[in-house]
Parts: structure tokens; sequence; C-alpha cells
């Protein structure tokens, strides 16, 4: 009862505890209560997974409305790694919420910050489960709207203007998407996806199918920061709260190239998208672009989070360069950089949060000395950095290997040394906070510095252990996303 | 030329929908931004009831008599949608209220320059 129901329960429980966490308005009861849902969700996440990864793909109606007059969910092997993308960092983040959230909110506010984290949840993993290109759009929304909240609620002013220009940037996006899909619909007169993967390919020679993808696409794009529609990024990432920074870098642009791919493989399907679109090429050169340039970028910020979304920009570019090869092996590595990027950036945005609460600045120049007073703090810094570089014994490691073989095979030699250059503007990135806070004479003020609070230490630190065993054994990980990329490409059905 | 006005709606909707991207991008004034991309959002929303309409069929109501109804399913999609872009607008609202609290201004340029003095 209970486990078939898992779908539905996995979206509607954070739907049903947002309000509950509105109303409960003591922050403390209101964090245990989204602390709460938070580690069920997780618990359901892998739950789920299991069972998709005994079992293969569940299907659910809404209601019990047969699709496609209902709205279905659909879980595949692709949708249970996001969701345990989602859930893991969730349930991870939310301990360490408490300290970070008390120091950076006012005390009226927190009851609202978990309000709207859990909305922000419940929309990722909405988009994840739904198998209803309309549906889809209003999850999109509903993550969307509690990230913009999320977001203002950063303790500087301009938190403020990064989430106007998000809100402006992010409802062009999901109104594209919405052009897309009712296009779609005017054709084919179906929202279900499989329905839609079944029908497009009649019509598929027509100006309205053209003009649809074209508007997904760029939508889509948008969502997940592709360069250059990530304008958004930098400032939203840099002045949201710590914890805020941590969760959406790590889930939602995710969930983003989670739809890209939904709609290229599943909707449109491989021969449209990639052959008669040519979107692989140009999703490859954009990539390309986004890696150089933001890795560059990125050598030059002073403000280590404002570094960190330049990183994550690149670093998107390395997934989308996965995709962009429309292979398997290519599939597999963007998924399993998915996975292993989200690892990573949680953590390091973790660390930061961690110096932010003690030292009030994540600016390079206030760090001086800073691994003297916060060793724990700085030692995952270093650790998550190291596998941002891709070390070998780091998670990310494996997904570059991945991506690197996968594009040796196709016979791109070009790509591999690309990923090598950007790989060595992240150790230079990376070693510039490392040279500050190791090699560099604290300031006056520094001994009054203190080690973060163990709540906020250890889920940092479970992000970096997770880091360094996925590094070692990553067996596991990579059979889920290779089979995710094999249903998403169509060479296995079922 | 009669099958370009028998689209009317649907240049509507182009007109409708480039005037609204215009605002957004030219106008520096926060709130006519907002406005902008309410009338890019609504703009859609006809794209999606324009689509809906079958010739010469009514409301789907059972009716002895008549066979041909237009489709109700996109009114439906567009009543969620107006619901989420008019949370949208008011979001943006509220974000513009507080913007103008913490910088004394709703003009992007002054804000740009006041946070080049931060």
């Amino acid at each position: 009862m209970l486990l078939s129901n898992l779908p539905a329960l996995q979206v509607v429980i954070p739907l049903v505890s947002a309000p509950v966490c509105l109303l409960l308005r003591n922050p403390r009861h209101a964090w245990a209560c989204a602390l709460l849902t938070s580690w069920l969700v997780l618990a359901m996440a892998v739950m789920l997974v299991q069972s998709v990864y005994a079992g293969g793909t569940i299907s659910y109606a809404i209601g019990a409305w047969a699709t496609p007059w209902g709205i279905g969910y659909r879980v595949d092997m692709a949708g249970a790694l996001m969701i345990l993308i989602i859930a893991t960092i969730g349930a991870v983040v939310m301990p360490y919420a408490w300290h970070s959230i008390q120091h950076e909110l006012h005390k009226k506010h927190t009851g609202l910050f978990y309000t709207c984290y859990l909305l922000c949840l419940t929309g990722l993993l909405g988009i994840v489960v739904t198998g209803d290109a309309f549906n889809l759009f209003v999850f999109l929304e509903i993550s969307s709207l509690s990230s913009y909240v999320l977001i203002s609620l950063g303790s500087k002013r301009r938190a403020l203007t990064a989430a106007y220009q998000y809100l402006v940037m992010g409802t062009i996006g999901a109104t594209f998407i919405l052009i897309g899909v009712g296009l779609l619909y005017m054709i084919t007169g179906t929202l279900n996806m499989l329905d839609l993967s079944q029908r497009l390919p009649e019509v598929a020679d027509t100006r309205t199918i053209r003009v649809a993808f074209a508007f997904v696409t760029v939508g889509v794009s948008i969502k997940l920061a592709l360069f250059p529609l990530h304008l958004w990024l930098p400032n939203a990432y840099t002045f949201a709260p710590s914890v805020v920074s941590a969760f959406i870098a790590a889930t939602a642009t995710k969930v983003g190239v989670y739809v890209l791919l939904r709609f290229f493989f599943t909707v449109f399907g491989i021969r449209f998208s990639f052959a008669a679109m040519h979107v692989g090429e140009i999703l490859m050169l954009l990539a390309v672009t986004a890696i150089l340039i933001a890795s560059l970028v990125a050598v030059f910020q002073d403000n280590i989070k404002r570094m960190l979304a330049y990183s994550s920009v690149a670093q998107i570019g390395y997934i989308i360069l996965g995709i962009s090869l429309a292979s398997s092996d290519g599939v597999t590595a963007g998924m399993l950089h998915l996975f292993n990027h989200a690892l990573i950036k949680c953590a390091l945005f973790l660390a930061m949060g961690c110096i932010f609460l003690r030292l009030g600045s994540v600016e390079l120049k206030d760090m001086h000395g800073l691994a003297r007073q916060m060793p724990w703090t700085m030692a995952a810094f270093v650790a998550g950095g190291l596998s941002l570089i891709g070390i070998p014994l780091t998670a990310g490691f494996i997904s570059k290997w991945y991506l690197v073989s996968a594009a040796l095979k196709d016979g791109y030699w070009p790509l591999a040394v690309l990923i090598l250059v950007s790989s060595l503007l992240a150790l230079i990135y990376i070693w510039r906070v490392v040279e500050a806070a190791y090699f560099n004479m604290p300031g006056a003020t520094m001994h009054r510095v203190k080690e973060a609070p163990a709540s906020m230490l250890i889920p940092t630190w479970l992000l970096i252990g997770a880091n360094l065993y996925v590094g070692v054994n990553a067996s596991l990980i990579i059979d889920i996303a290779h089979q995710g990329a094999d249903i998403l490409i169509g060479q296995v059905l079922r | 030329m009669p099958e370009l006005l028998g689209h009317y709606n649907y240049w509507i909707v182009i007109i409708l929908m480039m005037t609204g991207f215009y605002t957004v991008i030219a106008r520096p004034n926060l709130i006519k931004k907002i406005i902008g991309l309410f009338i890019f959002q609504t703009s859609v929303f006809i794209l999606f009831i324009s689509m809906a309409k079958v010739e010469g069929g009514t409301a789907p109501i059972i009716e002895e008599g008549i066979s041909v109804y237009s489709n109700p399913l996109p009114h439906v999609l567009i009543l969620t949608a107006i619901v989420v872009s008019l949370a949208t607008t008011a979001l943006g609202l509220a974000l513009v209220v507080r913007i103008r609290d913490a910088y004394g201004t709703i003009n992007e340029d002054d804000i740009h320059v006041q946070d080049e003095e931060d």
C-alpha cells in the first residue's frame, strides 16, 4: 500500500508539511518539522530507488485516473538518480540549516524560510516524477517561485536585486517552456510524455514542432543556466543565504538538466533532437565556451561564493558536453557528473557557510590564515576542491574520466584536452583559497574566529565522505547512471 | 491576404508577446518590467485559448443536436497558468517594494550605480 503510492507521497508529503511549518511559526518547531520531512523524503527516495533498481520503471496514475486522461507519474532509472540527489542534498542540508539560518535571517522570517524550502523541495521532486508535460511546467514554477523567495532572504540588499533578476529571467524561461508545450499539444492533442513520444515522429517534419523544440530548448537552458543564459546565476548564488546557495546549486540547475534530457530523449526522441535539429553541435559549442570562459572568470573572483558560482556554470558545461555527445557513454558521463557535482558543490558551499558564520565574510582578503582557526572547515573545502579539480580517488575524477573516455570514443580528442585545461583552471582558483587560508599571515582579529559548530561540520563532512566514497567505489552509481542513460537513449525499453 | 487576416488572434499574440518582451528588456523601471512580463505571459494565454477554438463548436456541454464542441482542456491549463503568473507578478512586486526600501529607488540604472559603490 505505502510502497505502491511512493511516487505520489514523495511529492505530497513535503507539500503538506510546508503549510504546517508556516502555522508553527516558532523557529525551532518549524525547523524540526522541515528536518523530519526531509529525512522522510530521503527514506522514501531510497525505497523508491531500490524498487526501480529491482523492478524497473514505476508508473503511477494520480487519483487512479488512467493516463492520458489523468496525470501519470513515471519514475525510471534516470528519474530515480535525480530523486536520490535531491532527497540526499535536502536531508543533509537541513540539520546544517539551524545554526546558519538563525545567524543569517531575522527571527520572524525563519518559519517562512522552512516553508519555502519545503515548497522548493516539492517542486523539484515533482518535476522529476511527473510524466506530464504541463504538470512539469507547474512544478517548475513551484520550485522557481519558492527559490526566488529563498534567494531574496539573503542578508545583503543585493540579494533582493539578484532574486528580482532571477525572477524575470526564470519567468521568461518558464513561459518559453509553456509556449513549447502548447505548440506540442496543438499538433498532437496530448500532454502525456509517452503519448507525445509516440505521436511526434509522424508530425516531426512540421514547422510547429520545430518551433516548439526551439522554445523548450531555450526555456530550459535559461533554467539550467547554460552559457550564455547563465546571467542570473552568479548573483543568485553569491547573495543567497549559505544554506540556500548550497541547496539550489546542488539541485535546481541539475533538475533543469534532467528536464532537458526528458524533452530531448523521451519526448522528441534522439533522432529528431540530434539528427534533424542538430542540437548536439549547438550544445557542444555552448558547453565548450561555458567550460573555458566560466572557469577563466572564476579565477579572477575575490568573493569565493561568486567564484564557486562561476565554477558551477563551467561544471554545467561538463554535464551538457556529455549529453551533447548523444551516445550511451556520453549521457552516462553527463549523469554521473550531475550526481558528483551535486555532492561537490553542495559540500563547498556548506564550507563557505561555515566560514560566513564565523567570519561574516566570504571575501578572499578576509580569509588570510583562516586554516589555523577553522581547520576542519578548511580541510573540507580542500577535499571538496580536490574533487572539483578531479584528482584521482575523488568523485570528480570518476565523472571526468568517463567524460574524457566518452569524448575519445567518438573521436573528439580536442575535448579531452579542453577538460584537462579547465581542470588546471580549477586548480588555480581552488589554490588561491588554499594559499590565502594556509600560507598567508592571519590578520589582527583572526584569533577571535572559532571553528564552526558540529551541527554544521558534520553535514559538510558527510558530503565530503560521500565524495571520497564515490571516488573509491563508484560501481553502484555508475550502474544507475548507465541504466538511466540507456533508458533515455532508448537502447533498453523496460 | 485573407489567410493572413484569418489568423488575426495569432498576430495579436505575437504583438503582445513582443511588446511585453521589449518592455522587460528595455525599461529600467522595475515595475514596468513586471508589467511587461505580465503582458508577455498573457500573450501565451491567448495562444492557448485560440488553439482550443473549433470552428462552429460550442461549449462542451452535452446537448441534443450539437455534435461539434470546442476543446475545454487548454482553458483549464490556462487557469493554472494564470494562477502561476499572478503569483509571479505578486512576488515580483513584493520584491520591488523591498528593493525600494533598501535602495530608495526602483530605477535599474540607479541601483547598478549604488551596487558599484558598495
